[in-house]
């Protein structure tokens, strides 16, 4: 308790009219000199954090909040870039699909001409070969049918001359064959 | 040993100019919070590290407790909520540390505070809404003969505000810091005492050591009390009418 007293004492000697044994936040002779120290730290104290701390520290927060919309901006921006892609590779090879196929057909169709043609000529030339080849059996067949009637008349001649013994006239050989003929 | 009330003394250091041991806290309060949130926020950067992670923290607690309040048009009010909210909160913190001054076990202060709050509701009330702001004293949907009554009610009740929000503050405290004080003072009264009464030193020392941690705890929670009723009573000044 002595010590107190001397802190008393010298806060006394220093501070002026202090109430001895008073509780000291109802000392009302320090309100004054805490008032003002108050006053001025406080307003201090705001100017500094509502004009240099809080725009620093919402500055990094909303620096942050647009960071973070940006890239999930970008991100759905390349998402829908690759969706582009991916449809647009389908459409190229639809295409590409489509292409082949009517080659393929095109291929077909003119193969298929191709030999149809090479069938057609060979017919044709079958065709004409055969037409000739009846052509010639024909010819052969009328010389032949031509040398019967004198092969005919000879060999009429030469039995009718063994027979008879005196060669027949030709008129009567030929008149008579060509009564057998009709 | 020194009275468990020796500590809340106001000292004198540069007399001429009134300053005190209490005006040095005030201004060390001041320089802790100004200094470390810079200290935090230095880097500015993306991906916050541990300091300005607790630097944001704070920013957005305040910020969403002021919101919660009064919506998003009391963010006009918000530097001085964080002010109000550092300070009382730094204060009550520094006043943790044994052999510091605690600011805000002054009654002086922390009515100042108060003040503050209920003059910026007043002023910022009638600047706004005219006397429109008086429809704060007159809820609707009384009954007429009620009426009188529920004025003087809601006058009362407006205007204990800045008592009860400086004495709660206040209260909370000085009584932690004298349990804190005779606790400990009983540490030593029992070693001094010899004998026996030695041997139950540790026992107050344990309490002491729990009163400090309950401490830590009233000294945050008065601040976010106090930051919170201020917030609704800025509500008051921003929707008057209930």
């Amino acid at each position: 308790m002595a010590q107190a007293q001397t802190t008393h004492a010298t806060t006394e000697a220093h501070g002026g009219a202090h109430e001895e044994a008073g509780f000291p936040p109802f000392a009302s002779e320090t309100f004054g000199g805490q008032l003002l120290w108050l006053a001025i730290t406080f307003v201090v104290l705001y100017t500094l954090l509502s004009r240099l701390v809080l725009p620093r520290l919402s500055g990094i927060i909303e620096n942050r909040r647009t960071m973070i919309a940006g890239d999930l901006d970008e991100a759905a921006a390349m998402k829908s870039r690759a969706e582009e892609a991916g449809s647009a590779y389908e459409k190229a090879l639809a295409e590409a699909k489509g292409r082949a196929q009517a080659l393929a057909q095109e291929t077909r169709a003119k193969l298929s001409a191709e030999s149809d043609a090479k069938r057609k000529a060979l017919e044709a030339d079958l065709n004409q070969r055969l037409a000739e080849s009846e052509a010639t059996i024909a010819a052969k067949k009328a010389e032949a049918m031509g040398h019967v009637h004198g092969i005919a008349h000879d060999t009429a001649t030469a039995i009718i001359e063994r027979l008879t013994g005196k060669a027949p006239a030709p008129q009567a050989v030929e008149a008579a064959l060509n009564q057998i003929k009709a | 040993m020194a009275s468990p009330i020796e500590q809340f003394q106001i000292k004198p250091i540069i007399p001429v100019i009134n300053f005190t041991n209490s005006s040095l806290f005030m201004i060390g309060a001041a320089a802790v919070i100004v200094g470390g949130l810079l200290l935090a926020t230095r880097k500015r950067a993306v991906v916050p590290g541990r300091a300005q992670s607790v630097a944001e923290v704070l920013h957005d607690f305040v910020a969403n407790t002021l919101v919660d309040a009064t919506g998003r048009e009391g963010m006009k009010f918000f530097p001085l909520v964080f002010s109000l909210f550092m300070f009382v909160l730094t204060a009550n913190l520094l006043g943790m540390i044994p052999g510091f001054f605690t600011v805000t076990s002054h009654i002086i202060v922390t009515f100042a505070l108060a003040m503050l709050v209920i003059g910026t509701v007043v002023v910022y009330g009638f600047v706004k809404h005219g006397t429109h702001f008086l429809g704060l004293f007159v809820p609707s949907g009384v009954p007429g003969w009620l009426l009188p009554f529920i004025v003087v009610i809601e006058l009362i009740s407006f205007l204990s505000r800045p008592i009860s929000l400086s004495l709660r503050l206040f209260a909370n405290m000085l009584a932690g810091h004298i349990a804190l004080k005779v606790f400990a003072g009983f540490v030593v009264s029992l070693l001094a005492a010899g004998g026996a009464l030695t041997i139950l030193a540790p026992l107050p020392l344990l309490m002491a050591v729990a009163l400090m941690a309950l401490e830590f705890l009233v000294a945050a929670l008065q601040a976010y009390v106090f930051t919170v009723l201020t917030c609704i009573y800025l509500n008051d000044a921003l929707h008057p009418g209930h």
